[in-house]
């Protein structure tokens, strides 16, 4: 049976008769009668009856105890009657605990905390970008102190995040070039053929690929690859205190966390680009056989004749600064992690957010730059 | 109600927590393993109702390992773990669920959830199963953070701006929300300071008293162990060696035990006990 209730007028005394199962999960339906009576009834003298109350338990102690708040006035004759020992004993003990608590925090105006929300970005930016540029100094300036002393330079350190990074990225980065060299020879072919000039397909796809999707693609799978992995790696040493312990023994962090994944990010991303330019172009030749009838001979003929060396070396040379800024996002964002495994989540999707946007940035400077001494 | 003759009566649950020869947690013969490396191997344990069973053992033992093979985090590879009477492992969904409403767990760090506030971490479990309405869900929140011993301020709080000792006390609240038969409390003064973990001993064995909880309570703190608990369950050489009363178990030739309450810390926190 589940809980009701019955209201009695005895002369000027209420008298709630309280009955059946007052257990939790049976107050739901009695809750707003309940809540109605206590406002009709503020003041009265009350007395509240348990004898049919067959179970009670915090809960239903609880929803009693507010009512003879709410409603009772401190009179004797505002009492709980035919309770057995232990409801008497559950009532008492619910009776101090019922202070209301705040359940979520106060929130101001929602066009303020907008504006709030506005400013603190914006000066966050700022101030992030003067920590990277910081960090960025402190890289280079302990890069140069290590390399005028190589054999502190850490070569297995250095060796295994080139595996890592480079390596085993080998076989993705060679897919997606591949695929996307493809789509534009698809694409290309679409418009020239409205023209008859198919045979542009060849600068077309060459030019995008040396000079740009080669390396772009490259960089952007070691972004998310490395350059998350490495926050990740920083971060959680940095929670469980393990690069304070490096400081203490009197090691640098920078030099043994930091140049290592650097140099060998540095020394991978060319390659990968590399590979990524020479994929991609494969994946423009066989369109072009197959959709255009560009046999392979002549693309690369073509190619030869009108495609200058230097498109490549435009590709290539973008390629160690990209790999820089990269590493050192993914360690920066690591170092800030503080604390919690919250923070680290934050820190590495941070960390791959600012360093695609850091290469597209430098990217489009390489561009301009280019344009500017005609390169 | 399937287990009706194992429902705790009210007034057995308030104000009168006798101890029954009923056990609520009835373990036999039970076998735990991560790949090769066995945990337990043919433990028996009881927890009887309404008492503070304190399990002790040294590092790796399987503390924790035997709690959450108890409440079904960690499926052991052989033997029978009853609860109130039912054989937990053999259940459906819909009558395990009807178990884990039924007890409250406090994880070592209080788990709590950190998107949400203290009460709303409180409020969670009611939301869930509970078809409550929201300003009595509220307020039974409320109480179930004043009773943890928690300023009403802490309400709207998130995890991360409590202490140590708060955050203990808010996982207790969120364990405490559904009224619990049974509460497992993993290490509940490891982290505090003596005053915080004294206070919390005090609260554990208040709290049993006057809602009629069964505490299933893992601890390295010698001094909890004498200040709240009624039987004492050593756990080495992968099973239960000795279980009863403290000073029957202090009384024990097991050198594991003698070294553990015959050491320096056992005997200070013996003399404070005395005292």
């Amino acid at each position: 049976m589940s809980a009701a209730f019955r209201i009695d007028l005895d002369g000027d005394t209420l008298r709630l008769n309280a009955e059946g199962d007052w257990r939790a999960r049976f107050l739901s339906a009695i809750d707003h009668e309940v809540r109605l009576f206590e406002e009709d009834s503020v003041g009265r003298e009350l007395v509240i009856d348990l004898s049919a109350v067959t179970r009670l338990d915090t809960a239903g102690a609880l929803v009693l105890q507010r009512v003879m708040s709410a409603c009772a006035s401190r009179t004797e004759i505002s009492r709980f009657v035919g309770g057995s020992d232990a409801h008497q004993a559950l009532l008492e003990r619910v009776a101090p605990h019922l202070a209301p608590c705040p359940v979520e925090p106060q929130r101001g105006d929602p066009f303020i905390q907008m504006l709030d929300r506005l400013g603190r970005g914006a000066a966050d930016a700022y101030f992030t970008a003067l920590k990277i540029l910081n960090f960025v100094g402190l890289v280079l300036v302990t890069g140069g102190r290590v390399l005028a002393d190589p054999k502190r330079l850490r070569m297995t350190s250095i060796v295994r995040h080139m595996e890592d990074a480079g390596l085993d990225a080998v076989p993705i980065v060679a897919t997606m070039c591949f695929l996307v060299g493809a789509v534009v020879a698809y694409m290309g072919a679409k418009s020239l053929a409205m023209f008859g000039a198919e045979i542009f397909v060849v600068e077309l796809v060459s030019l995008a690929v040396l000079r740009e999707f080669g390396v772009l693609l490259a960089a952007i799978l070691l972004a998310g690859r490395s350059g998350s992995a490495f926050t990740a790696q920083i971060g959680s040493m940095k929670i469980r205190e393990e690069v304070d312990a490096l400081r203490v023994l009197g090691l640098d962090p920078i030099e043994i966390l930091v140049l290592p994944r650097t140099i060998a990010l540095v020394l991978v991303l060319p390659v990968l680009a590399f590979i990524g330019a020479m994929t991609g172009l494969l994946g423009g030749i066989l369109v072009s056989w197959v959709a255009l009838d560009i046999s392979p001979a002549l693309f690369l003929a073509r190619m030869k004749e009108t495609v200058v060396m230097s498109n490549f070396w435009a590709g290539i040379i973008k390629a160690p600064f990209f790999a820089f800024i990269i590493s050192v996002v993914g360690c920066f964002q690591g170092m800030a992690v503080r604390g919690s495994a919250e923070s680290l989540g934050q820190r590495t999707t941070l960390s791959v957010v600012q360093s695609l946007f850091l290469v597209i940035l430098i990217d489009s400077f390489f561009a301009m730059f280019y344009l500017e001494i005609d390169f | 109600m399937a287990a009706a003759g194992l429902e705790i009566s009210p007034e057995l649950r308030t104000g009168t927590a006798r101890e029954t020869a009923e056990p609520v947690i009835r373990v036999r013969g039970l076998r735990t393993q991560f790949d090769d490396v066995v945990i337990h191997d043919n433990l028996d344990l009881d927890l009887m109702r309404g008492e503070i069973l304190g399990v002790v053992g040294g590092s790796g033992t399987g503390k924790s390992v035997l709690m959450r093979a108890i409440i079904g985090l960690k499926r052991p590879s052989a033997g029978s773990v009853k609860v109130f009477g039912r054989e937990f492992y053999a259940l459906n969904e819909a009558g395990r669920l009807e178990i884990e409403t039924r007890w409250g767990v406090l994880f070592q760090g209080g788990a709590l959830f950190s998107s949400l506030t203290v009460a709303q971490n409180v409020m969670a479990p009611i939301r869930e199963h509970l078809n409550m309405p929201e300003a009595l869900a509220r307020d039974v929140a409320a109480m179930k953070i004043s009773m943890s011993g928690l300023p009403p301020e802490a309400g709207d709080k998130y995890p991360s701006e409590l202490s140590g000792g708060m955050r203990k006390r808010a996982g207790l609240a969120r364990a405490l929300a559904l009224d619990p038969d049974i509460v497992f409390l993993d290490e509940p003064t490891a982290g505090l300071d003596p005053i915080g973990a004294a206070a919390f001993d005090e609260l554990i064995v208040n709290l049993k008293t006057s809602l009629g909880l069964t505490v299933f309570m893992i601890t390295h703190d010698l001094d909890t162990l004498y200040a709240a608990s009624d039987r004492v369950a050593v756990l080495a050489e992968k099973r239960v060696i000795e279980v009863g009363p403290l000073d029957e178990v202090t009384q024990s030739d097991h050198p594991w035990i003698r070294s553990y309450f015959t050491g320096p810390r056992g005997r200070a926190a013996h003399h404070t006990a005395v005292r």
